[in-house]
């Protein structure tokens, strides 16, 4: 009798053992599964990408069909839209991000502010790019760089606000009650010694809030549109690395689809490398 | 306030006040007549910032639904369901759209939850701890590769790919079979609704894995480290202790990488075929979503009923995420709320 309780006892653990052995090699096996997507793009970003990295991709215009050329005026294009939306962005999400941490933190207008802030971050952004268009570029009756910008700026301040609030709360208390002891106002403490001590962190996601943008496509679509020439000028339609990537690879043009995938790695390269700068940054400061 | 009141006065009363306040008190510290001030200033600029944030998705839905209202007013809601989309007839409805965002995204979930389950499992209790930051760090890159990388690779690498090694077999394998049979049917080319579900899924399996991955780490170690004390495998602690306490955390996950699924435009604009019609059941057929169908057409279409209703989608796809996204929302909250109280 007590043999085959025994038995059954470890039979029984035998099987316990088994079950967790599969779950872990699940668990094992979709860690690689993931793994394995984010190898096999890069690699290939890098080996179709890397061949059309040359002087000629960086300095010249894109070219019609057949036609020898390079990215010059969508790289300039995406640097220019990317740093002036974020130039609109950040200061507005560093404010709002210091009225959700620093002003009334508890009140039902800041939990409502959250609420929305959290929905407009998931928020597709190709709704962005319609309400842009609804609002500024019908009204104008052109496609222009600054609807490009305003969309653009429109994806920034939800990130930037969500990481200056998380940064900002884990300031220690006690530096803020020094500061107010010694008498400076409210504004001075928060842009001298909070926003200061929250630095690394508001920077970091400014930082992912520029990574996010300058992969984005789905609102310059119709804000920015794009254009095959060299402009400068902000009222014009102005060409984007990712709204040129889209249209190039689109074509069944060999030299478009070359351009696209140089335009692919650039833009990887750009996106990745911010993301791990921003990761460096707030390692330093934990 | 006060400080304006005092500037506000009338002139006459302000040099009267002036001088006698002059010989019986000391004058005032200059800092601390700028401090309030400037103090409300910035107060109101900071509420500024944050109304704007409430406003910006104010304007969002109405300037959407004033955009949409000609084809609004002319559909109602049997845009939802009628299949007709026609531009040279002028005729719309949004059916075919909708199918293929809630197809593809159903399928993107189908792959990216237990995948995302396994991954928070390992990253928590597998992993070695000097190994848990890199391979943490490297599933979120692939929630930074943007979008138009993922399309890219999905239509001139991964398609042929998936048509040569995954299609084809599976139609082969599959093809006198009744009903199983019409759902791999159609021409194995690698785009279509099931490409475009692959596709989507790699990229919500980021948003998914940190979330369960987050929400893992908030359950007490005093209740693992019980269950673990009584000699239950790793698999039972996390299937037994982990998990029934993180569930809504886990399923809040869930509707975030759903509401991002459905919104994604570029990746599945690539892959997915953008043909309107609905006639098969197929997962090889070529579709069309609501994100591609604006990104391919909206640019080209003219002032009028087909830029209506492309706005309609648009109103429609905005209102589908939000519903999900505020659940997710709310469902987390809750999690954060109960671990408030519990520990």
């Amino acid at each position: 009798m007590s043999a085959t309780l025994s038995q059954v006892r470890a039979a029984r653990f035998a099987q316990r053992k088994r079950v967790n052995y599969i779950a872990t090699g699940l668990a094992l096996a979709a860690m690689a599964f993931g793994l394995f997507w984010l190898f096999w793009i890069l690699v290939e970003t890098f080996r179709l990408g890397i061949g059309g990295m040359n002087w000629v991709t960086l300095t010249q215009m894109t070219p019609p069909p057949n036609e020898e050329g390079g990215l010059a005026n969508a790289i300039y294009g995406s640097f220019l839209m990317v740093f002036l939306a974020t130039c609109v962005g950040t200061p507005i999400g560093v404010m709002a991000g210091i009225y959700l941490a620093e002003f009334d933190s508890k009140s039902w207008l800041a939990s409502l502010t959250r609420f929305v802030n959290d929905i407009l971050l998931s928020a597709p952004s190709i709704v962005i790019g319609l309400f842009v268009y609804a609002v500024v570029v019908s009204r104008f009756k052109s496609f222009s760089g600054y609807a490009g910008i305003l969309a653009l700026s429109l994806i920034v301040i939800p990130v930037v606000i969500r990481t200056t609030e998380n940064m900002l709360q884990l300031v220690p208390a006690g530096l803020r009650e020094a500061a107010y002891a010694l008498g400076a106002p409210k504004w001075k403490v928060i842009l001298s010694i909070t926003l200061k001590a929250a630095r690394a962190g508001v920077i970091t996601g400014v930082l992912l809030a520029v990574a996010r943008i300058a992969g984005e496509t789905a609102p310059l679509l119709f804000t920015a549109l794009s254009n095959q020439f060299w402009t400068s000028s902000l009222g014009e339609p102005m060409a984007s690395l990712p709204v040129t990537i889209f249209k190039f690879a689109m074509s069944p043009y060999e030299n478009w689809q070359q351009l696209a995938w140089a335009g692919v790695f650039l833009i990887t390269i750009a996106v990745l490398g911010l993301n791990i700068l921003a990761r460096v940054l707030t390692r330093n400061k934990s | 306030m006060s400080s304006t009141l005092v500037h506000g006065d009338s002139p006459s009363s302000l040099s009267a006040i002036k001088p006698s306040r002059a010989m019986t008190q000391p004058p005032p510290v200059k800092r601390a007549r700028s401090g309030p001030l400037a103090d409300r200033i910035f107060g109101w600029l900071a509420k500024g910032s944050a109304l704007l944030t409430l406003a910006l998705l104010l304007a969002i839905l109405t300037s959407l639904t004033i955009s949409a209202w000609p084809a609004i007013s002319k559909y109602g809601l049997s845009f939802l369901t009628s299949t007709v989309w026609d531009p040279v007839q002028n005729e719309y409805g949004g059916l075919v759209m909708i199918y293929g965002t809630l197809a593809t995204s159903l399928i993107a979930l189908l792959i990216a939850v237990p995948v995302s389950f396994g991954i928070a499992l390992f990253l928590t209790e597998l992993s070695p701890a000097w190994l848990k930051r890199p391979l943490g760090t490297a599933i979120e890159l692939l929630a930074a590769v943007p979008s138009i990388v993922y399309g890219m690779w999905g239509l001139l690498v991964f398609g042929p790919v998936l048509a040569t090694y995954v299609q084809q077999p599976l139609q082969s394998l599959t093809h006198g079979i009744p009903y199983l049979g019409a759902f791999f049917s159609g021409p194995p080319v690698g785009i279509g609704i099931l490409s475009a579900g692959i596709i989507l899924a790699i990229m919500i399996i980021p948003f998914i894995a940190s979330v369960m991955r987050d929400v893992f780490e908030v359950t007490p170690p005093l209740l693992k480290e019980s269950a673990y004390g009584l000699g239950a495998t790793t698999w039972e602690v996390v299937s037994k202790v982990v998990l029934p306490y993180t569930k809504t955390g886990v399923i809040g996950g869930i509707m975030l990488g759903l509401g991002r699924a459905i919104g994604e435009t570029m990746a599945v604009t690539f892959v997915i075929g953008n043909f309107n019609q609905l006639d098969s059941l197929s997962l090889f057929q070529a579709a069309n979503s609501i994100t591609s169908a604006l990104a391919n057409e909206f640019a080209e279409a003219g002032e009028g009923l087909h830029q209506a209703a492309l706005m309609y989608l648009g109103l429609v796809l905005f209102f589908i995420t939000f519903v999900i996204l505020s659940l997710s929302k709310l469902l987390l909250s809750r999690l954060r709320k109960a671990e408030g109280t519990k520990t």
